[in-house]
């Protein structure tokens, strides 16, 4: 080996294009950059294997004067697109352990007026271990949980409450009682909470929609679509779908919940692979004002699950949104496809996980019988349980959730450009297919990559084209 | 910067970051690390010249000779030749059967 001064290697980064100007997005720090020629006649230099310092500058003579290549070299070793060639991957440091609460998800009850195949608390790759705990949470856990909430999130000056559950509208009595109460416990201390419910829509009354609209409580609906898609698979006990229950039901809230937008999240599955169509209804017809998208959580052999040539298709048809989200983004409007906002919200950030989601740090579940959870996906789950409420945390079982569950300990991600945003996908899914909430997700990996590569696409074009735009995604959700 | 257009706020944040390294260093009291400085027992024999009355398992050199600062103890050198021994093995409790041999 001939010791010649300073080499360089190519740094860890994507590249790609948007608006027709070339981009590079840096991993781990999460960075973008736009780039001029000069960057890219580097690149093109050092794609064939790494060079010395001498060796490349006179390379670069023919592109520009000496000079300007040294300190070009510079900028691009600072920003770390170029590295030593003997530079290794430096761990990203732990979350610290006394890490603040954000948001707490108190599942009202376990139980449902719905039979939907899927669902991950009842179907059948269930986690959640319900026999012998009580079915609908009461006041005083609902208050001891407020209180744990408050206590847990020593220096927020805003917190937030989910409910969930089972239905979460089967506990609406309790739901008026929490949301009195946690207001006046955070008035007390100076702080503010506010509150959010995910439902399938069934038990919705006009007094309902007024409560929720004056509370100002964000709503998703739990809905898959026009009426032959949705009744596939999200029906009563007795199998009768649920779509012409819940449609007029849908439209009311819309028109008279006007304090916060209206989300609906759609589970794909097996036969309902249709966005674009499903987009149009919930969009359109419905006036829905977000519509976000996830393939079903299920081990590979279930008959819903969506095959690699159903996700194909998936993906094929989230491309025609994203085109037409773009669109819209240049005119300054919002299009309501929330797996794109999601995303430019956290690209606009730059951020970079050390877990895939807050489960188990900023965010924890609460069930029924005061059993903490990670998030709701694993409420009343022995397994998984991180300790009671009337006990506080169990920071031995968090942490090992946390360490499992962190980039770090994921080997499969660490050569991967996606993982400042991706971090080895849902703790939950990783133990449904792979039994270890820290496997990194591998079945999903290409088309991770794929659409976080069409967002970044997205991402260049309006940051070329309509900045501003960029603007709405300065504040952070979790603050 | 004149080649690279910062486009989020992170990249902005590198900027600023290396906007402040490039300043150069600053004059700042000498003071030399490493575990000579460090109290950190069980480096030794106890008293009977066992190991087993030490007040940290021996083990714990593993972590003291090479994480902290590198002593030529049984555990390969990650200053010059094997950077990334430790990769695998984020967590040890769960991954310390990927702390291999190496063959120098």
């Amino acid at each position: 080996m001939t010791a010649a001064g300073p080499a360089y290697r190519l740094g860890e980064f994507h590249r790609f294009d948007g608006g027709d100007r070339p981009f590079l997005y840096l991993v781990p720090a999460g960075a973008i950059f736009e780039i001029d020629d000069a960057v890219s006649a580097v690149l093109a230099e050092l794609e064939a294997g790494e060079c010395g310092h001498e060796e490349l500058l006179a390379r670069l003579s023919g592109h520009m004067p000496a000079n300007d290549a040294e300190e070009l070299l510079g900028e691009l070793f600072d920003m770390r697109v170029i590295v030593a060639p003997d530079t290794v991957r430096e761990p990203l440091e732990a979350p610290p352990a006394d890490f603040p609460l954000q948001s707490l998800v108190m599942n009202l009850t376990n139980q449902c007026n719905l039979s939907c195949q899927y669902c991950y608390e009842f179907g059948e790759d269930k986690v959640a271990t319900p026999e012998g705990k009580p079915k609908f949470m009461d006041f005083e856990t609902a208050k001891a949980s407020v209180q744990f909430l408050l206590a847990e999130s020593t220096g927020r000056k805003a917190v937030h409450i989910t409910f969930f559950g089972g239905e979460t509208l089967m506990n609406f009595p309790l739901l008026k009682q929490v949301v009195t109460y946690a207001n006046e416990q955070a008035t007390a201390q100076g702080r503010t909470i506010d509150f959010s419910l995910t439902t399938n829509a069934t038990l919705l009354t006009p007094a309902i929609i007024e409560f929720l609209s004056e509370n100002r409580i964000g709503v998703t609906v739990s809905m898959d679509g026009p009426a032959e898609l949705h009744d596939k698979l999200r029906v009563f006990a007795n199998g009768q779908g649920s779509y012409s229950v819940i449609e007029p039901r849908v439209r009311a809230l819309i028109e008279g919940h006007r304090t916060r937008p209206i989300t609906a999240r759609v589970t794909l599955t097996n036969g309902v692979t249709d966005v674009v169509r499903i987009f149009r209804h919930l969009k359109q017809d419905l006036g829905f004002h977000e519509v976000g998208f996830a393939p079903v959580t299920t081990s590979t052999n279930r008959l819903y699950a969506i095959g690699e040539r159903g996700m194909d298709g998936v993906l094929e048809q989230f491309h025609v949104l994203a085109d037409e989200y773009l669109q819209y983004a240049l005119r300054g409007e919002m299009h309501g496809f929330s797996n794109v906002s999601d995303t430019i919200a956290e690209l606009y950030q730059g951020v970079n996980k050390s877990h895939p989601c807050g489960a188990g740090l900023g965010l924890m579940g609460v069930g029924p019988s005061g059993d903490i959870a990670p998030c709701h996906r694993f409420v009343d789950s022995d397994t998984h349980s991180l300790g009671n409420i009337a006990t506080g945390v169990d920071r031995e079982k968090q942490s090992d959730f946390l360490t499992r569950g962190n980039i770090n300990s994921k080997y499969d991600c660490h050569t991967c450009w996606a993982r400042p945003l991706c971090a080895g996908g849902c703790h939950h899914e990783a133990f449904v297919r792979y039994g270890d909430t820290g496997h990194p997700n591998l079945h999903y990996c290409d088309w991770i990559r794929d659409w976080t590569d069409t967002c970044l696409r997205i991402y260049g074009a309006i940051s070329a084209q309509n900045p501003e735009f960029l603007v709405k995604f300065a504040e952070r959700k979790a603050l | 910067m004149k080649h690279l257009r910062a486009v989020n706020r992170k990249a902005r944040r590198l900027e600023d970051v290396v906007g402040l390294q490039n300043q150069g260093p600053q004059q700042r009291p000498h003071i030399p690390m490493g575990c000579a400085l460090a109290f950190s027992p069980g480096w030794e024999v106890d008293s009977a010249g066992g190991t087993a009355g030490l007040c940290q398992p021996v083990e714990r050199d593993i972590y003291d000779c090479y994480v902290t600062c590198f002593w030529p103890a049984q555990v390969p050198d990650h200053l010059n030749n094997y950077p990334d021994w430790a990769s695998k093995c984020a967590s040890a409790t769960k991954d310390w059967r990927n702390l291999d041999l190496v063959f120098p």
